[in-house]
């Protein structure tokens, strides 16, 4: 079936099977490999991708109900060579360690501080309870996006 | 010399490719011609495979080929160290199935979609037979046995002389049987490997790209095993996401896919899913610790006495083996002890392998003699911070040679403990404890503090390193360690700035890929700084010395009086005028013909002991069972510290994965070997929302066995949590007269503790070993199994 939707501000157009998932329409059919899997079951996140400015896990969207819509996945969150401002607070906060979470988890942060960046501690962990990383404790990715929060409140984004 | 930069905060030069979605993951390789692989993988625990019919899926649309173990014919191997020789496995099933997920037959495909359609029209005909799950089943008589030629299921093991009396002088002795739960390591990327077949026009036959902490190894191993020459075959390892000690050496499917690419001459791709990873990947912990702890009238203990089972799962993994290693090696922790006596069987079972998980061994080490230490002071009367304080080795006591033969460099164990009882302000929460148990509160709180010592390169103490400056003045390194989210590029870049004042920026760094590094030991048992940092320094001291040289000559000066300029150049001390770039230096060295570079291979004379101390404050809810942590303290000494960023962020790590298993991971089997706990959905790796902010600090003791004065960081954090939080929940119902629960302390099992003791109904927390474990032989009677000294 023919699917058109937009990815990181270009329109694409292909032909896929019914069943393809939108995780692997965008690693396969369009190549941007930084969305990453990490499970099967829609637990770890890391497949995380913002669909009209909102984070759904990839690997439980078909492409076909992708069609029509907006796609940003990590490739597209930088402007050049300058970070977003939640890619340089995890830098900044050592929120990443063997990277495989980090494209899911730092989309799905962004996701949570647009939809409102007065987040306290509690707030931050509940909103990523459904990101999982292995290496971090949580501890930094937590400080990290309370970081970028207080820089979207103050119009940095 | 610019001001040094060791010991100072530096950003990691690694992230920004990560952050932008640029990683080379394995399953992120891109190669014209790559077919996938899929395996069919056994629903059974134990059975007879009568026969495997692949005929429909080699006919399946897309499928490029099927096989079974009698088309590959590919020997009976061992993954990582031997545990037992006898029980090798086939990298296909053959004969007999022996755990839930052991792959039979392989599918490739031109799409991983179609060879996971085609694996389901695999038809295999088994006969189940009864397994073991439980490893104290599988020692008593009758068990049905996996390796019948073996004629029990114990894949080694040996108990001491029983010619001195652990307990002779002893008052009192406080035995508890403690089980240390099996766990599930969860890399977020799961094991992957792509196969390229092919003359890469440098002399290979072959390009593996695998996921692995250990290139230079798994090559060696992989050659072995399917007998291919060495010297033709490149491994790289691109970004891996995460190890965590399960990522060390050759899968089975690894060598299948190995196999079948050549077969076909066409690149494959195998990229574990979840699902398989669960049951495929080799699973941690998994022992049963039956301890006795004896004390004299002024609580000073006399004597200790462990025996262990230890699960080894199936075809004898060597995870079976680390309590034959490292736990015997660090059973005496950071207490002085006359005498101990350790017996232990590594057991059987019809389970996924066993093998490494963070502190692989230490962790259940410092668990069972750290929550019988809290046992102790509950039954003696006395706090548990004094209990240990008046058995803790003195810091004028090291070098200090344990019993068990380990040589701890350096230590100050109580320092440690007293900062993190004044950082915890342990006596606020005693009072506050008190004060809720005063009131009746419902809402309990428990603390929980664990003193630990553990090993850290403790088998290969040996790595290669290499500095290179070029001509436009940058450097390069080359290490044979292979990080994997530890941070090297920018440790080790920071050491070489540190040394030769040339920028971070202007230094690349380069490791895991055989072509480019001549040999190396690879990351696992925290090893990678004291080994692999310490020889990337001693290399940019060669290359000093060189540069000293060669400017002192330029210069007409002595190198005495040559040294690395404020500027970042070599040159006469306090006169700026006098000095030359690294740039010059190089040409000058390639113009004699003998670029400046050096090699190293650095070796340590024996591993080295970081240790510490963690006080974990949870509550409980005495009506519902749940638990939630509120604060963790943890004071972690690795010597002296390199990037504090790096190490606290190796701490936070280290210390979710502790609670966790204290509070909610197991891998939970059902009688007949069917794993219930085999995804994400039902395996409980917590999120954010479940751990609580992380009190990480240091202590510094340098490591005498280096010039970094280093010490291993990666699996403290493991080690000094899992007691300490276990403590805490067990230190919360205490007044109730709860005196052990066995990890993970879950809501179920503490309100069923809670009615139990009110209804005064507890049961015992001691019994009899079993019997098999007084029939090992002795020590010293058999040869030790080479994987008991598994370094991972």
């Amino acid at each position: 079936m023919k699917v058109k939707l937009e990815v990181n501000g270009e329109a694409h157009e292909r032909d896929v099977e019914p069943r393809t998932l939108l995780v692997y329409f965008l690693r396969e059919e369009l190549g941007l490999t930084g969305t990453n899997v990490g499970c099967d079951t829609t637990s770890c996140g890391a497949c995380t991708v913002l669909l009209d400015g909102e984070s759904v896990k990839s690997c439980t969207v078909l492409a076909a109900q992708a069609d029509g819509h907006s796609i940003t996945t990590i490739e597209g969150l930088a402007s050049g060579d300058e970070l977003h401002p939640m890619q340089q607070a995890f830098r900044e906060h050592h929120g990443l360690q063997c990277g495989y979470c980090t494209p899911g988890m730092v989309m799905a942060a962004v996701s949570l501080v647009k939809e409102n960046p007065d987040l306290d501690e509690a707030a931050v962990r509940e909103g990523l309870e459904g990101n999982l990383c292995r290496c971090t404790g949580y501890h930094n990715i937590v400080q990290a996006v309370l970081d970028a929060a207080r820089s979207s409140r103050e119009g940095a984004w | 010399m610019p001001g040094s930069i060791l010991g100072t905060r530096v950003l990691r030069i690694e992230d920004p490719e990560l952050l932008t979605g640029h990683g080379t993951f394995v399953g992120n390789l891109r190669v014209p011609g790559m077919a996938y692989a899929t395996f069919v993988r056994s629903p059974l625990a134990h059975a007879l495979v009568n026969s495997v019919d692949i005929s429909r899926a080699s006919r399946a649309p897309g499928v490029l080929g099927a096989w079974t173990a009698a088309d590959l014919q590919l020997e009976p191997y061992h993954g990582f160290m031997v545990l037992n020789p006898a029980c090798g496995r086939p990298p296909l099933a053959t004969g007999k199935v022996r755990f839930v997920g052991e792959p039979v037959a392989v599918i490739v495909a031109e799409t991983a979609a179609a060879a996971a359609d085609a694996a389901e029209s695999v038809e295999v005909d088994y006969t189940p037979l009864p397994a073991v799950v439980d490893p104290e089943e599988a020692l008593v008589a009758g068990a049905p046995l996996q390796f019948e030629e073996l004629g029990s299921n114990i894949a080694a093991g040996f108990r001491d002389r029983e010619d001195v009396d652990p307990f002779a002088r002893a008052s009192r002795v406080v035995r508890l049987r403690i089980a240390n739960q099996r766990v599930a390591v969860v890399p977020l990327e799961g094991n992957a490997i792509a196969v390229v077949p092919g003359d890469d026009g440098a002399g290979h036959l072959l390009t593996v790209y695998v996921s692995t902490q250990m290139p230079h190894g798994f090559r060696d191993n992989l050659c072995r095993l399917l007998n291919l020459d060495r010297d033709a075959v490149r491994v790289i390892t691109p970004h891996v996401g995460g190890g965590f000690g399960a990522k060390a050496g050759v899968m089975a499917e690894h060598l299948v896919v190995t196999t079948v690419a050549n077969r076909l001459g066409r690149p494959v791709m195998w990229v574990e899913t979840r699902s398989e990873n669960m049951v495929a990947m080799p699973h941690g912990r998994g022992q049963i610790d039956y301890v006795e702890l004896g004390f004299d009238e002024q609580a000073k203990i006399t004597g200790m006495r462990v025996r262990v089972v230890s699960d080894a799962g199936a075809y004898a993994g060597f995870g079976g083996a680390l309590a034959i290693g490292p736990t015997r090696l660090m059973a005496q922790g950071v207490y002085r002890i006359p005498t101990i006596r350790y017996d232990v069987a590594a057991v059987l079972t019809n389970t996924t392998p066993m093998g490494a998980f963070r502190g692989a061994g230490r962790p259940e080490a410092a668990e069972f003699l750290e929550r019988t230490m809290d046992l102790a002071a509950d039954e003696l009367g006395i706090d548990p911070v004094e209990l240990r304080r008046r058995n803790l080795i003195a810091p004028d006591e090291f070098p200090f040679t344990t019993l068990m033969g380990a040589r701890y460099d350096s230590g100050d164990y109580e320092r440690a403990l007293d900062k993190a009882l004044q950082i915890a302000d342990y006596d606020a929460l005693r009072r506050e404890q008190e004060r809720r148990r005063r009131n009746g509160d419902r809402v309990a709180l428990g603390i929980g503090v664990a003193v630990y010592v553990e090993v850290t390169a403790g088998g290969g103490a040996k790595e290669f390193g290499r500095v290179d400056v070029h001509e436009d003045g940058s450097a390069t390194i080359r290490v044979g360690t292979s990080a994997h989210g530890q941070g090297h590029a920018t440790s080790f870049a920071m050491i070489v700035a540190d040394r030769l004042g040339i920028p971070l920026n202007a230094i690349r760094f380069i490791q895991s890929d055989t072509a480019e590094v001549p040999r190396g030991g690879g990351t696992g048992g925290s090893r990678s700084l004291q080994v692999g940092g310490n020889a990337v320094r001693q290399a940019a001291e060669e290359v000093l010395a060189r540069a000293k040289e060669l400017a002192a000559e330029e210069l007409e000066a002595s190198t005495a009086d040559i040294t690395v300029t404020e500027d970042g150049r070599v040159g006469v001390a306090g006169v700026p005028s006098r000095a030359i770039s690294w740039a010059r230096l190089a040409q000058l060295a390639a113009s004699s013909g003998n670029p400046l570079a050096a090699s190293v291979d650095f070796s340590q004379e024996g591993p080295t002991f970081p240790f510490g101390a963690h006080l974990s404050v949870v509550e409980v809810d005495l009506d519902t069972g749940a638990v939630r942590p509120l604060r963790h303290v943890a004071v972690d000494d690795c010597g002296r510290v390199l990037n504090p960023m790096v190490v606290t962020g190796q701490q936070h790590g280290g210390i979710a994965q502790g609670m966790s298993q204290a509070l909610w991971e197991h891998m939970v089997y059902d009688e007949s070997g069917n794993p219930l706990t085999s995804n994400l959905a039902d395996y409980p790796m917590p999120s954010a929302a479940e751990l609580c902010s992380l009190e990480a600090s240091n202590t510094e003791t340098p490591s005498p066995l280096n010039p970094l004065g280093a010490k291993g960081i990666g699996e403290s954090g493991t080690i000094g949590s899992t007691p300490a939080v276990h403590n805490a929940v067990i230190d919360a119902l205490s007044h109730l007269g709860i005196r052990h629960l066995d990890m993970p302390c879950t809501p179920l099992k503490i309100f069923e503790a809670v009615r139990a003791a009110e209804a005064g109904s507890l049961p015992s927390v001691w019994r009899e070993p079993p019997a098999a474990l007084s029939q090992l032989p002795l020590r010293g009677e058999r040869p030790r199994p080479e994987a008991a000294d598994a370094d991972i």
